[in-house]
């Protein structure tokens, strides 16, 4: 509840404004609203999801001229108008938005300018349409709108509905996903996230409300031509959202109030406040990388307790897992898959046993990780497959193997570190969620269920593995073993029927390994298969049911850890004496 | 008609073709792509016009004060929004930081300058008029100048392989001895040269004006997209087919149409081949 005061303030604080304030400052703080509008929505892709779409000024464009149109050629009551710039805004969000789901961000960043180019470059030339260089008139509203107070009224509520929503969507699965594939795209992708499905509602919504703000600005601006739309607005909602700091509600709106005032305060500099724009978000990237809200992150600033240890309570993994008996098997029939002349793996036959503990081993460059990734599915095997059971494993796309109760860890841990443990935990569990966007945006019942239970069981799964103190602390604060146990509380929280760990013992004390392992055995245990790929040969040797020892890409020994022991090519090749 | 679109599709052909090799020798340097590639075209015409219009230089000297000018230009760039951000390269904050960079500049420009074009002056005077008008073939020749004077740096002198083995493998190269941050400044300077060269030699076709930075930052990008980045003949290849489809799509439907074409191609290339047309795939990711 804290974190709603500021909120509060704000918004108290703008409906006051009427009281002692002339009729100047009703615009001023309606194009703030205004602006709100369109920089809230983006927001969740440039803050949440780290796309670096520069050209959102074009949305705001094609809201504009579609409600202004509408109302000006087709009389259309101006409400409905909004709403269909809206639509439009909403329809050319995922064509902008498209490229980024195969573009690197520099690439993705050119692209929106483009078009925002092109939507100018054609706003110009559409004469007969739009009015060309001479522009055409924005909505009319009757009263109580047609004032300069009631019109920012109006923009106010506006401005206060979509903040909630997006406030509502950030802290929603929803909002986790997006910063999941900001920062750990590979581990998003691992625990079902699918981007291109999250990215494209994402910007169908991010769309729709810079569409409804720019119908919201033709009225504001009573009369549009396309100067109206220069690059430099573009640039200005950009900013506002990193001077907020990323990921951050209150921050970018900050930032934005912060922007659309500055001018009015210092007005000799109007003529330079695209350069002051320019030179704040060069100092901000600089100097201070997570924008107003990292200011304002006061929790995260107290010291944690220095002499902490990670205690597991692995009798709790049963009643976490509790995902009833697992009838299949991985298996992997004659797999091959060579990077250029290198063979990484070389003909594999292996079966991961649901229940127990499948240790993989071999020197460096055998390609135990290979092998995990070829059943993670970031690799397809060029000979032979991966199965479930009878089915075949699909290849390349990893997003799809949670579902099918596969889940994994990381050889360096692939965590969000602006994000705290417990959101970090709940990742694990995006895919079970219920709730659709626009539930999400309106908490609506079937969200706020979604939600509980996500948080019960991401909070089982940090007292499982022993971290539950932690639950509030950005995940970046934390210690590498610690990070370790995080990735396989998220990987547990899915309640997978196969877990795949990437030598999650690395770096580890021998306490820490020692009650690793216990987890480890109690999670095979509650009838989950294991395929644990180390390096630690007493790790290995004391909780695998099953061990296959590989060398160059092929099976050089299988077999319990006895035999392995007892196998005299592993211990001259890889064990020693 | 055909030889008019043509000289006119291979001079801006060659500009963006320029503009991609500035944006290659800024990405081989330091693995960054940077918004002030296009700025540096800009200033190139802008700084052309200052030095022999504005303050009456002959033109040979007002030629090397104005490279002069757009190499401290690219070396401030890498000193103010480059370097500080080179440690977390994965984070990709040096699109904002260069972006920030970028629009500092052109925005003084326009302030401190004109925001209106102003006139570039004649520099030989050979073919009044006509496709042989020297504004049409002065970019060529600067672009070929260019790769040749860049081909012949790389593969012939100490300082140019140093620069290939910095763009190869920057870790290797510098644990051989090499000076990478010398290397890469000095990088970030040729990349200056080159760009204001872009705009020197086309400033009697754009002008001295300020919005050409922003211009040239999108269609010196395009050629960039489809050569594959940091290969310097696809820039070239890329660039010359850019202008001359550029150019022809103007003549035949007008400029906003020839303005959608190209940004469609752009698209479209990007998305069937987000490596280039003559690139290599992608790092493994995990």
């Amino acid at each position: 509840m804290r974190s709603l005061i500021p909120y509060v303030l704000i918004f108290v604080a703008a409906l006051l404004l009427p009281l002692f304030a002339n009729d100047y400052w009703a615009v001023i703080g309606a194009r703030a609203a205004v602006y709100w509008v369109l920089v809230a929505g983006l927001n969740l892709v440039v803050g949440y999801g780290g796309q670096l779409a520069i050209g959102w000024v074009a949305l705001l464009t094609l809201g504009s001229y579609t409600a202004s149109i509408l109302v000006a050629r087709f009389n259309l009551d101006p409400f409905l108008a909004y709403a269909a710039g809206g639509v439009v805004g909403a329809l050319a969000g995922v064509v902008v938005g498209l490229p980024a789901l195969r573009l690197r961000t520099f690439y993705f960043a050119m692209t929106t300018l483009g078009f925002a180019t092109i939507v100018t470059q054609i706003a110009l030339a559409w004469q007969s349409v739009t009015g060309g260089g001479i522009g055409l008139p924005g909505p009319m509203l009757a009263a109580p709108f047609d004032s300069a107070w009631g019109f920012y009224l109006l923009c106010l509520g506006f401005a206060a509905v979509v903040t909630w929503m997006t406030a509502n969507v950030a802290s929603s699965r929803y909002g986790r996903s997006l910063v999941a594939i900001r920062d750990a795209e590979v581990a998003a992708e691992a625990t079902g996230i699918s981007k291109a499905r999250l990215l494209i509602i994402v910007f169908l919504f991010s769309g729709f409300t810079a569409g409804v703000a720019g119908g919201l600005f033709a009225t504001l601006q009573s009369y549009i031509t396309p100067e109206a739309f220069s690059f430099d607005l573009s640039v200005t909602f950009f900013i506002a959202i990193l001077v907020g700091g990323r990921g951050s509600i209150i921050g970018p709106l900050l930032g934005n109030v912060l922007l659309t005032l500055l001018p009015e305060f210092a007005a000799p500099l109007v003529a330079w406040s695209t350069f002051l724009y320019a030179a704040l978000l060069l100092a901000i990237v600089l100097l201070m990388p997570g924008g107003i809200a990292a200011l304002l992150d006061f929790r995260n600033r107290k010291p944690l307790e220095s002499n902490r240890s990670i205690v597991p309570q692995p009798d709790r993994v049963r009643a976490l897992l509790d995902h009833g008996p697992v009838r299949d098997n991985i298996v992997l029939s004659k797999v091959v898959l060579a990077f250029g002349g290198v063979r990484a793996i070389d003909g594999l036959d292996m079966t991961i046993r649901a229940g127990e503990v499948h240790g993989l081993i071999g020197p460096n460059g055998s390609g135990k990780t290979t092998t995990l990734n070829v059943i993670s599915g970031y690799y397809a095997p060029q000979e032979g497959e991966a199965f479930l059971g009878t089915r075949v494993l699909p290849h390349g796309i990893p997003q799809a193997r949670s579902a099918l109760g596969i889940a994994r860890t990381f050889q360096t841990p692939r965590v969000i570190g602006e994000a705290s443990v417990l959101q970090n935990v709940m990742i694990g569990a995006t895919i079970d969620g219920r709730a659709s966007f626009l539930e999400a945006a309106l908490t609506l019942p079937r969200h706020r269920s979604d939600e509980k239970r996500m948080t019960t069981r991401a909070m089982d799964a940090l007292e499982v593995v022993g971290l539950a103190s932690l639950a509030a602390v950005r995940a970046d604060r934390l210690q590498h073993s610690e990070l370790r146990f995080v990735e396989i509380a998220r990987a547990l929280t899915g309640r997978p029927a196969f877990l795949l760990l990437d030598e999650p013992a690395a770096g580890l004390s021998t306490e820490e390994i020692k009650r690793l392992g216990i987890l480890i055995k109690a999670v095979a245990e509650a009838g989950t298969g294991v395929l644990l790929v180390e390096h630690h040969a007493d790790l290995i040797f004391d909780i695998c049911d099953h061990v296959t020892v590989l060398n160059l890409g092929r099976e050089l020994a299988a077999g319990t850890p006895a035999e392995i022991r007892a196998h005299k090519e592993v211990v001259s090749a890889y064990l020693g004496a | 008609m055909l030889a008019a679109i043509l000289a006119a599709g291979l001079a801006v052909g060659s500009i963006y073709a320029l503009i991609g090799v500035t944006y290659n020798i800024m990405f081989s340097a330091s693995r960054v792509m940077s918004f002030t590639s296009g700025q540096l075209g800009m200033l190139g015409g802008v700084f052309g016009a200052l030095c022999i219009t504005r303050l009456g230089l002959p033109i040979l000297p007002g030629f090397i004060l104005a490279m002069a000018g757009c190499a401290l230009v690219g070396l401030i760039t890498e000193i103010v929004a480059v370097r500080p951000v080179l440690k977390a390269l994965d984070q990709h904050l040096y699109v904002l930081s260069t972006l920030g960079f970028a629009l500092m500049i052109q925005t003084f420009t326009a302030i401190e300058w004109s925001t209106e074009p102003q006139p570039f002056p004649r520099l030989i005077g050979i073919g009044e008029g006509g496709p042989w008008d020297e504004k049409f073939w002065l970019p060529v020749v600067a672009c070929f100048a260019t790769i040749v004077g860049l081909e012949l740096l790389y593969r012939r002198t100490l300082v140019g392989r140093a620069f290939l083995a910095i763009a190869e493998d920057n870790f290797a190269a510098r644990a051989l001895g090499l000076p990478e941050r010398n290397l890469r400044m000095a990088s970030f300077a040729l990349a200056g040269v080159v760009g204001g060269l872009a705009g020197f030699a086309g400033g009697e076709l754009l002008l001295a004006f300020f919005a050409n930075g922003a211009m040239l930052n999108f269609l010196g990008f395009v050629p960039v997209a489809l050569g594959g980045l940091g290969n310097n003949r696809g820039a070239v290849i890329g660039g010359l087919a850019l202008g001359v489809f550029q150019q022809t799509a103007n003549f035949l439907m007008g400029g906003v149409v020839a303005g959608v074409a190209v940004f469609a191609v752009f698209i479209v290339v990007l998305l069937v081949a987000p490596q280039g047309l003559f690139g290599s795939p992608p790092a493994r990711r995990v």
